[in-house]
């Protein structure tokens, strides 16, 4: 289990003054701290761990949150950023000495520019309504979190989230031009906008992927696409995950690059068949291709890979001709994460690793998995190696979560030790805190600190997060 | 000072002295001139791994960008962001290195659909001014385990450390490549023309205007493709005049000279180049006054102006920001070569460097 900091007792102690300074500041809807209430904020999606914080509030403006920040620097008080709280890493976890501060009541859209191809907004917009802004006028937002219904931009800036078409258009920080983001302090600072790089040291790449850790981004200039002509995926089955690998790399070799390779493997495609009946055949493993343009181009992109899929004997090869039956061949995909909480419990898993490692790492995985009688079942996106391994436990079980946590380590030290890494899109929040000693030596993870030394000196943002307790215990004490 | 090993790098950064004048090839001396004892990484060559079905690429930082080609090359791959050379602007001589590419944040034309440097790149090595070796990210292209330093060393000029070694997530190389010209526009028209095709799905990846008044847009990709493309773009453009198409040989040609600012080769003067909103580059360009080569959908202006000029004062404020990247040596001792920062982003690469490089010893003053 995971541990978390002893709370600040000097600042529990305070509660009620912090609170009422709070509410000098902001609207009295805006400050949430009746012990009721702000068990709302206890948890993120990784639900196994949970504390009240102190407070929770929501601003609606950059000023509002300079306000908070500059309280709570004077106060000494801890601050965790949060946007929809989808984090499956613990990201938004509190800790009963620190305020939740919420962007979920900030989600204006302030600028759609469409010669220029950039939308600013306000960070709690949720993922899915900026491509929702600007779709009927042809463009779109590339990066597609499976999460993008509610989590918010200001949640995937903090984990430089992903999403299954990042193949060809890249995560969040290949699609941030811009943040407002305010430091500890109060500081409100521009970075970036709607021009194409830095001016001096790339601060914009540093703050996306720092979980909160540098300061609060309060609104973002995203780049926005014109949407292709159209798109289909291809679904291909396959008798053994190695053949299934090799042709993922052949595809690759010959040039073709198609927007998403997503790969599950025969427990996953057992479980989603029972669910969401979505017609995939009984394989070993199955990959789902999706390519885009015009309806041309996507035929001869298709036969491309019909012709190097043919290659490797596939027990099934259908390319979809409609839209009707490319929402068929999504649908097991889509439904899988539910369809696993149907079964169990799991604990869904995010390493990624070189593709060329595919099949010894899931042969590793089979074998970790009978050794610890726990049932794994892999879906992931293969064109670029990370993996979604998803651990079904009972956590009702005694014991079942902490073993599920000890095989979840495993696997992703396998992941480290195959030259991959512990997290591809998630973040490290909490879940992965302690293992970064795996992938990282000192001297690296000291690298990171004097990141954060630079932004946040008082150590107050998120402070329990991504690094081991023991390697950040000095700063956050002083 | 020349190193031929990553050990040989930390130890020479731990040994030194006095300041150091960090360099690849040395064949981009951009930024304010450092008096410092030269340090080449030069030495530290070679490619690491190249794995063509994983589209990666890791190599040592004084790796000949020649080397990084060919090999790619004969894989049927290429870097995606089509890093400038920068030693006929720039009058300079020697080998290019793919660690003096990420330093400097090299991105060429494609950079418009494909990114930067900054975003091809996902691993790092590096050296910092204690001494000290540290590597961040890797060699798989999704990677968010800890803070991106790999961001942040991209485009640091050696301030913040000496890289060893660089990683990169490759593309295929495309079947061919196709090119539309369109003639005789003003820059504000060229600018609209852009856009229209940037805001195409027709995949554009090249969008350039140059001095001769000519508009430059680029598709690449498997034959069928590129031929159906353009010509539904050509259509497209129609209001903006006869589009027309160039052979993918001579395409090749035109947009290796808008990648190496060919139109102000051989002219005699400063080159500025200004980062901006593509909408706002034409009005900035005639207010500067001169020759000036749009790229970048108009995002990017190179401008030629008279030796010794302040463009920065000439211009006001505007939204982006005017780096020097060709004047004198005098010139850009006296005009800052980077465009300074406001209080606070200035306090907080300050703050990075200082800890960094706490002796201030890595090219020290050449951002400012
Ligand atoms: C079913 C499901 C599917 C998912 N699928 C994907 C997927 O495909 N790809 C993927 O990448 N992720 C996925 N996720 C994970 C999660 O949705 C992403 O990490 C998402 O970006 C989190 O956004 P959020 O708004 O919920 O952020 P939160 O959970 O609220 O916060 C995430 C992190 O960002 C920080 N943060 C939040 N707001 C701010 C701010 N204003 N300023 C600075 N830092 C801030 C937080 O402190 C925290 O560290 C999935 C999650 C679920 C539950």
């Amino acid at each position: 289990m995971m541990d978390m900091p002893i709370p600040d007792a000097m600042v529990l102690d305070r509660r009620d003054r912090i609170i009422a300074g709070l509410l000098d500041l902001l609207p009295a809807e805006a400050v949430i701290h009746d012990p009721m209430e702000t068990r709302a904020y206890e948890c993120d999606a990784l639900t196994a761990y949970r504390c009240a914080p102190l407070a929770a509030v929501l601003p609606a403006t950059t000023q509002e949150v300079a306000a908070v920040l500059r309280l709570c620097h004077a106060e000494g008080v801890k601050v965790v950023p949060r946007g929809a709280g989808t984090s499956l890493a613990g990201g938004s976890l509190p800790t009963a000495d620190s305020i939740i501060l919420g962007v979920a009541r900030m989600r204006a859209v302030l600028e759609v520019d469409y010669p220029n191809r950039f939308i600013r907004v306000q960070a709690g917009m949720t993922n899915l309504s900026v491509t929702g802004a600007v779709e009927e006028d042809g463009f779109f937002y590339a990066p597609d979190p499976s999460s993008q219904l509610a989590c918010a931009i200001a949640g995937n800036i903090g984990m430089n989230s992903g999403g299954a078409h990042c193949l060809k258009y890249g995560v969040t920080t290949n699609n941030l031009l811009g943040v407002t983001i305010v430091l500890m302090d109060g500081t409100v600072v521009e970075l970036g906008g709607a021009h194409m790089d830095a001016p001096g040291l790339d601060l914009l790449g540093v703050v996306c992927g720092s979980e909160g850790q540098l300061g609060v981004v309060t609104e973002a200039t995203l780049r926005i696409l014109p949407k292709p002509e159209g798109a289909r995926p291809v679904l291909i089955g396959f008798e053994s995950n190695e053949v299934a690998g090799e042709c993922v790399s052949d595809i690759i070799k010959a040039g073709v690059l198609p927007v998403a390779i997503e790969f599950m493997d025969r427990p996953c495609i057992r479980a989603t068949e029972a669910f969401a009946k979505a017609g995939y055949p009984d394989c070993e493993a199955l990959l789902i291709i999706e390519v885009e343009g015009s309806a041309a181009e996507i035929d001869e992109q298709m036969g491309l890979i019909s012709q190097i899929a043919r290659k490797h004997d596939p027990v099934e090869l259908r390319e979809s001709r409609s839209a009707d039956e490319s929402a068929r061949i999504w649908l097991g995909r889509k439904s899988a994460f539910g369809a696993m909480g149907q079964i169990n419990d799991y604990m869904c898993l995010d390493g990624t690793i070189p593709v060329s490692s595919l099949p010894h790492v899931l042969r590793r995985i089979g074998e970790m998995s009978r050794d610890y009688g726990l049932e794994v079942a892999n879906v992931f996106h293969a064109g670029d190696g990370n993996m979604h391994p998803l651990i079904l436990f009972d956590a009702n079980k005694p014991g079942d979560l902490e073993r599920c946590e000890q095989l979840g380590a495993d696997i992703l030290t396998l992941c480290v030790e195959v030259g991959g890494c512990l997290t591809g899109e998630h973040g490290v929040g909490v879940e992965k805190r302690d293992l970064m000693t795996a992938q990282y030596d000192p001297a690296d993870l000291e690298a990171q600190l004097r990141v954060k030394d630079a932004f946040d000196p008082k150590w107050l943002l998120n402070p329990a997060k991504v690094f081991p307790l023991d390697a950040t215990a000095s700063r956050r004490a002083a | 000072m020349r190193v031929s090993s990553e050990s040989e790098l930390a130890e020479a950064i731990r040994d030194a002295s006095g300041p150091l004048t960090v360099m690849g090839g040395g064949t981009r001396p951009v930024g304010r001139p450092v008096d410092g004892t030269p340090l080449s990484v030069a030495g530290i060559s070679g490619i690491r791994l190249h794995e063509p079905g994983a589209l990666t690429l890791v190599a040592a930082a004084g790796t000949p960008m020649t080397e990084i080609e060919a090999t790619l090359a004969a894989a049927g791959q290429r870097l995606p962001f089509e890093p400038m050379d920068h030693r006929a602007l720039l009058r300079t001589e020697g080998s290019p290195t793919i660690g003096g590419a990420v330093a400097t944040n090299a991105s060429g034309p494609r950079r418009v659909l494909a990114g930067a440097c900054r975003d091809s790149l996902i691993g790092v090595r590096f050296v910092d001014g204690t001494g000290q070796i540290v590597k961040n990210g890797g060699r798989v292209m999704k990677n968010v385990t800890g803070y991106d330093l790999v961001k942040l060393m991209a485009g640091s000029h050696g301030t913040l450390g000496v890289l060893s070694e660089v990683a990169f997530k490759v593309l295929p190389r495309p079947e061919t490549e196709a090119t539309l010209v369109l003639h005789g526009l003003p820059a504000e028209q060229a600018v609209a023309a852009m856009s229209a095709a940037l805001g195409s799905p027709y995949e554009v990846n090249g969008a350039a205007h140059l001095p001769d008044g000519r508009t430059l847009l680029r598709i690449e990709g498997f034959a069928a493709s590129v031929a159906y493309r353009s010509e539904a773009l050509a259509r497209q453009l129609a209001e903006h005049g006869r589009a027309d198409p160039v052979s993918a040989h001579d395409s090749v040609a035109l947009w290796a000279g808008v990648r190496d600012v060919a139109p102000h080769l051989d002219e005699p003067g400063d080159v500025w180049r200004l980062s901006v909103k593509p909408s706002d580059a034409p009005g900035l360009a005639a207010r500067a006054g001169g020759a000036a080569l749009f790229d970048w959908g108009c995002g990017l202006v190179w401008l030629l102006r008279p030796e010794g000029e302040d463009l920065r004062a000439r211009l006001g404020a505007f939204q982006g920001h005017a780096t020097l990247v060709r004047a004198s040596h005098e010139t850009r001792a006296r005009i800052a070569p980077f465009h300074p920062e406001i209080a606070p982003i200035a306090a907080l690469s300050a703050g990075l460097r200082a800890r960094f490089d706490p002796r201030g010893i890595l090219n020290p003053g050449l951002m400012g």
